[in-house]
């Protein structure tokens, strides 16, 4: 890495596993004979023995991907990440339902472009990010074809209460096909049970340790959509295109390093976030931690959030700065979306949450990893209150 | 020193950046992203931060975005309607510099620890022991030194312009022997957020109301035609005027915009020896009254000999109008290439 006047800048915290994380061990050791080896190159559509090996690995990648999310092989539709199966889970069940779309104001944007692409709507939420059930109640009706509502805000950490969310729309949309964005949650939460209460559900393989570019959309057995991607007959005519063998079988095993580990990695990671929050909440003034309601207890209110994400904000600073400053002190974080030039962009999730402008430029979002370490923690604590005071002074 | 270059993805701040690095100066680029809205100009487009970025890599520094999208419409694009609706002509470019370039980026560079800020400007800062001066740029022809003249000595303390020591036919020759990929890229042209295509009309009709005026020769009083849009004419100017019955151009002597009247006349009348200014900001010292100094009215414009009347200044022979709104740059008349100060025109 090119640092300034071409110096190294070591990364020492890498603080931004919401944005993408290190590959698992697991999933380079699977991946590695699809890339390497003699043989393992096929297509698994083809008929001969170098396909039906390809073949083969894809159908246990598919088994294992099923067993982890609670549903059967045959939902899941293999796709090139997180945006696509949003893409096809939004846009795919209104063109096969020819209803309208709703979805929160907070989803991820490769769902809110879809909603507005198909002139959805969306519904609001709470100061917490939390979408607000009687908005949602309010905006459903009978002509509602698809609800998109997440698992859990990726900028924030917000988790929304699927099941509730789940009732309203069978009781108010009962043909709606409900779609849950679990990007963000898988490695967290349990996403078997979002599987559970949704038609449709999104993941991603890089954010919990797979690799870039795979990913998957649980479509359950019962549930008709359309393809966005036409050509060939893969997943079962549900999305065309050669299968990526060596993807799909690193995000399997990924997978399966998180839910094989879950408890233990949830348990160890929310007390990094803690250690971390209550750390930069003591010694910087100034300092407001998201989605937490002033006078409430942010350590109570924390089991609404991700146990990997802490987001707060620095009063009187620009996020843009900090984030320039803890780049150079080797601590990698980040804030809102990026525009197509990179610039920073006010996030839509805070604005919609009822923070200024100005108020959501100054946020900036840390979210850990299972490879996390508390001298990655403590060197943010090192850090923060100079570098904060010194944007200040 | 430990410096940060402006980079807009042109060939100029390319070089510059380049420059500073073999000078051996930590260097760190940033590109603005400065206008959020539609323009077929290329402004802060995709391409303009990837060529920024990619020279970046290719000179070996860091390369990042700065989104000051809000303190620019603030600062600069709103100013710019409001200025055409009260009848003045202003200059965005001189804003953005003023109170973006090296207002709100000057500010946040010396918050992040850096002794200097660097830009692509053809102009140069002569450390002077009495302080630091700015001076024309060595490319005379590509000299900006005009749309730099009201930075003051404490703003240039902070302010180094690499490549003003060159012509811009050794900047484009160095940045094709570096290989960078801007060597051959054209110069920007007028305002940024103004589509070429659509132009400042469409431009301004879509943000306030633009009224249509009548022309009233001078001499006759009479009304001898019609523009458009009141607000886009500029004192002094002659497009879109018509000519007279004698097949003289006619020429803007006074704009009124709340009359909705524009008075036109021949080029002879269309010059003044005094013009009336505001704001004068000084590099060091105020100029005092009765002492003379050169001024330019426009980029490019020819200096000319002046004497400063404290609110206004006297030109030794009548000029061209100067538009309300429009700056003037003060050159000092023993050193033609030093500014002095800028004020802008009543």
């Amino acid at each position: 890495m090119i640092g300034r006047a071409g110096s190294v800048v070591r990364v020492r915290a890498y603080l931004d596993h919401a944005a993408t994380t290190p590959m698992r061990p697991q999933a380079v050791a699977a991946m590695l004979p699809f890339l390497t080896e003699a043989g393992c190159f096929g297509n698994p559509s083809g008929g001969h023995s170098v396909a039906r090996e390809a073949r083969r690995a894809l159908d246990e990648a598919r088994d294992s991907v099923a067993r982890d999310l609670g549903c059967e092989p045959g939902e899941v539709v293999f796709t090139s990440g997180g945006t696509e199966s949003d893409n096809l889970a939004v846009l795919g069940s209104h063109v096969a339902t020819g209803g309208e779309v709703a979805c929160s104001a907070v989803e991820h944007h490769a769902v809110l472009r879809a909603c507005e692409s198909a002139r959805g709507t969306t519904v609001a939420v709470d100061d917490s990010g939390k979408l607000r059930i009687d908005a949602l109640a309010d905006a459903l009706h009978p002509g509602v074809g698809v609800v998109s509502v997440m698992l859990a805000n990726n900028e924030v950490g917000t988790i929304q209460p699927i099941a509730e969310v789940a009732a309203v729309v069978r009781d108010r949309a009962p043909g709606a096909i409900l779609h849950t964005d679990a990007v963000a949650g898988v490695g967290w939460l349990d996403v078997a049970f979002a599987v559970g209460a949704a038609d449709l559900v999104s993941v991603s393989a890089h954010k919990f340790g797979g690799p870039k570019g795979v990913g998957a959309l649980v479509v359950r057995d019962n549930v008709r959509i359309e393809p966005r991607m036409l050509g060939g007959e893969q997943e079962r005519g549900r999305r065309a295109g050669t299968h990526d063998v060596a993807g799909i079988v690193g995000m399997a095993a990924a997978l399966s390093a998180a839910t094989t580990g879950h408890g233990e990695q949830v348990t160890r990671t929310k007390l990094l976030r803690d250690r971390l929050a209550e750390g930069v909440l003591a010694s910087v003034e100034g300092a407001f931690e998201s989605a937490v309601p002033a006078g409430a207890c942010p350590a109570h209110d924390r089991e609404g959030k991700l146990v990997s994400s802490f987001h707060v904000r620095f009063d009187g600073i620009v996020a843009e700065e900090l984030l320039y400053l803890l780049d150079e002190a080797g601590i990698c974080a980040s804030a809102g979306a990026a525009c197509a030039s990179g610039a920073l962009e006010p996030s839509h999730v805070l604005l919609a949450m009822g923070l200024t402008p100005a108020e959501a430029r100054s946020a900036v979002r840390f979210s850990l990893g299972v490879a996390t370490t508390e001298a990655e923690i403590d060197h943010v604590l090192d850090v923060l209150p100079e570098l904060v005071g010194r944007l200040r002074s | 020193m430990r410096v940060l270059v402006a980079m807009s993805g042109g060939v100029d701040s390319s070089v510059a950046a380049a420059l500073l690095r073999e000078q051996g100066h930590e260097v760190v680029g940033a590109t603005l992203k400065l206008w959020g809205g539609d323009s077929d100009s290329g402004c802060c487009s995709v391409a303009d931060v990837e060529d920024a970025r990619r020279v970046a890599e290719q000179v070996g520094i860091v390369h990042h975005v700065f989104n000051f999208t809000d303190a620019f419409e603030e600062a600069v694009v709103r100013p710019y309607v409001e200025d055409h609706v009260a009848g003045r002509t202003p200059n965005p470019c001189i804003e953005c510099n003023r109170r973006v370039k090296f207002g709100v980026l000057l500010g946040r560079a010396r918050r992040l620890g850096f002794d200097l800020l660097a830009t692509g400007h053809h102009a140069r800062v002569a450390r002077w022991p009495t302080g630091p001066r700015l001076l024309r740029g060595a490319d005379r022809a590509k000299d900006q030194s005009y749309v730099l003249a009201m930075l003051g000595s404490r703003d240039l303390e902070h302010l180094i312009f690499p490549v003003g020591a060159l012509t811009k036919a050794e900047v484009r020759a160095r940045a094709a022997r570096l290989g960078l990929r801007t060597a051959g890229k054209p110069d920007s042209q007028d305002v940024c957020f103004i589509g070429s295509q659509a132009g400042r009309g469409r431009f301004l009709a879509a943000r306030t109301t633009l009224h249509p005026g009548e022309l009233v020769d001078a001499r006759s009083s009479t009304v001898v035609g019609t523009v458009p849009a009141v607000e886009l004419v500029t004192l002094g100017q002659r497009r879109g005027l018509g000519a007279a019955r004698d097949g003289k151009r006619r020429y803007a002597l006074r704009v009124d915009v709340h009359a909705r009247r524009v008075v036109v006349g021949s080029l002879d009348a269309a010059v003044a020896c005094e013009v009336h200014v505001e704001a004068p900001t000084w590099v060091d010292r105020p100029l005092r009254r009765g002492e003379r100094a050169l001024a330019q009215t426009s980029a490019h414009g020819r200096p000319a000999r002046c004497t400063w009347a404290g609110g206004s200044l006297r030109f030794e022979e009548p000029q061209r109008l100067v538009a309300p709104g429009q700056t003037v740059a003060f050159y000092d008349v023993q050193c033609p290439d030093a500014v002095v100060g800028a004020a802008v025109a009543a």
